[in-house]
């Protein structure tokens, strides 16, 4: 059977609070709101969907571009999101998320995720100071090893920097299924807050080690690539959604396919990137509605395993 | 980064092509009517191959060195490096490619031009002018804006091709310093539009292979026709 999504206490008694004020249409508004689950490092909530920057913010100097970005952005925000995804590593789109935030007015629950990507350990506290000049943020919620790209360098100075207050949460990235076996063997020795892994309905080695092993070491997950950079979508579009895909209130493919990460409970965010306010939109509803049970999942999986 | 060779072309693109073709617009915008000027400077290149002489080549290889040079620092240093992170080693590959050809072409006057009776040349001659007049209108037919058309001396593409096109006027001697930079230009744009998935992903690569094998060719022939008349 489907299962109620993990609102958080906080969130639905804040819910229930102002309900009464806002009138019936602000209450339909309040429940449309996406679901969270708790960074098991702090309980700290995040909505269980959030916003990537690969490729879609790398728009350069493309003024019309920043501008569309922008509206992405406030329209992320206004649907409940927090939680925002870029790295040095996407040419433009540090830059172009920190136009956004300048234009449209940074949001205080903001979840600022960036991450270090330079060869050497000691470069690293300059390529953060870049990254967060670019963002113009005080500072990251989150700071991630880039691909593990030198974490033995980094880690240290994130850690530090956590235990000086310059940053709230360090992870490491991986993604298209690269480096498991040195991901789990990091996750396994460090006190890590967050890893940030590639998984989807096609991409599911990670639910083998990865995620069990986030759910036993209290590590959050960012799943990143939910819709194989939207060849996965293209693929499935062909296709009618089932017929039961109404019992997990879904519309689309692409609520479809972000249910079935966002419903994994070692899963803290699912971070897909677009170019579009509808798209950002029906991201953000899937995280709102009823989520599929293990049983529904598999067969999620089974339905799309035939295409 | 850390096994980049497992990593695809499609992998590691990172942009959109909407992003890339927006470039070339906002390019064309901001330039114009330095179009005209690119142009203007296209037909003198092929002026001087037709009336050949002396200086033609040199004026030639001037005029291809120029335009190397300022694709590297107006397109690809200013603007490709905008959304690319490897541009800036194109603009330095662009920019060595225009000292060769100084060097080269004006200095040592190694690409004198030809008559186009044989085979390798009137292939460069055909190279040459579907680089200055066929190739700005590929992005157009295939549905692109107009103001996105990629011109001899303002956009990489036709700038390279031409060049290749200049290249096979040498003939017994091709200047096979002054084909790797192109070469690996062809193949590198060629992935980039493949994992775009632009429809003409296939023409610079394909381009390029025909000048080399032209080129090859070239000193075949007059390899063999020298035997003949030894």
């Amino acid at each position: 059977m489907p299962k109620t999504p993990n609102i958080t206490r906080r969130r639905l008694l804040g819910a229930i609070a102002v309900a009464p004020l806002l009138g019936p249409a602000m209450g339909q508004a309040q429940q449309a709101r996406p679901a969270s689950r708790a960074i098991p490092s702090s309980g700290e909530a995040l909505p269980l969907v959030g916003l990537g920057s690969w490729i879609t913010f790398n728009v350069g100097e493309d003024r019309a571009a920043r501008d569309a970005s922008a509206e992405v952005m406030r329209a992320f925000f206004q649907a409940g999101g927090r939680l925002i995804d870029s790295s040095p590593m996407y040419g433009s789109a540090q830059d172009v998320i920190g136009y956004g935030l300048k234009k449209i007015g940074r949001p205080g629950d903001l979840f600022a995720a960036d991450k270090v990507w330079i060869s050497t350990g000691a470069e690293g506290r300059a390529q953060i100071e870049q990254s967060r000049r670019l963002w113009g943020i005080p500072r990251f919620d989150l700071v991630q090893v880039h691909n593990l790209l030198s974490w033995q360098g980094h880690l240290p100075t994130l850690f530090a920097m956590k235990a000086a207050g310059q940053l709230r949460y360090v992870g490491i990235t991986t993604s298209h299924g690269r480096r498991h076996g040195e991901m789990a063997q990091i996750m396994a020795s460090q006190p890590l807050d967050f890893a940030q892994l590639t998984y989807n309905l096609i991409d599911r080695e990670v639910e083998q080690r990865l995620l069990p092993l986030a759910r036993e070491r209290g590590i959050a997950v960012i799943v990143n690539r939910p819709f194989q950079q939207g060849a996965l979508i293209r693929r499935l579009e062909r296709h009618p959604l089932p017929p039961w895909a109404a019992e997990i209130d879904c519309t689309s493919w692409a609520q479809f396919a972000l249910k079935f990460i966002i419903s994994h409970p070692a899963v803290t965010c699912a971070i897909p990137a677009t170019t579009r306010v509808d798209h950002v939109r029906e991201n953000l509803v899937a995280a709102s509605g009823r989520l599929p049970d293990q049983a529904v999942r598999a067969r999620m999986a089974a339905w799309v395993a035939r295409f | 980064m850390s096994e980049w060779w497992t990593y695809g072309p499609r992998d590691l693109l990172m942009f959109s092509a909407q992003t890339y073709y927006r470039l070339f617009e906002r390019y064309n915008i901001e330039l114009w009517p330095l179009q005209l000027l690119a142009l203007a400077l296209g037909a003198t290149v092929l002026v001087l191959w037709r009336r050949g002489g002396n200086g033609a080549g040199r004026a030639i290889t001037l005029i291809l060195a120029l335009s190397w040079l300022w694709v590297a620092w107006a397109f690809h240093w200013q603007r490709y490096a905008s959304i690319n992170l490897a541009a800036g080693y194109f603009a330095l590959a662009f920019a060595v490619q225009a000292l060769l050809l100084l060097w080269l072409g004006v200095v040592k006057n190694r690409l004198k031009p030809a008559p186009a009776t044989r085979l390798p040349q009137r292939a460069g001659l055909g190279l040459l002018i579907f680089a200055l007049l066929i190739f700005p209108l590929i992005g157009p037919l295939l549905g692109r804006s107009w103001t996105q058309a990629e011109l001899f001396g303002m956009a990489p593409d036709p700038t390279v091709l031409a060049t290749l096109g200049v290249l096979l006027f040498a003939g017994a001697r091709p200047a096979w310093w002054l084909f790797p930079i192109p070469v690996a230009w062809c193949v590198i744009s060629g992935v980039t539009l493949w994992t775009m998935e632009s429809p003409d992903f296939a023409i610079a690569p394909l381009a390029a292979l025909l000048a080399v094998l032209f080129a090859a060719s070239g000193v075949l022939m007059y390899a063999w026709s020298g035997r003949s008349r030894g």
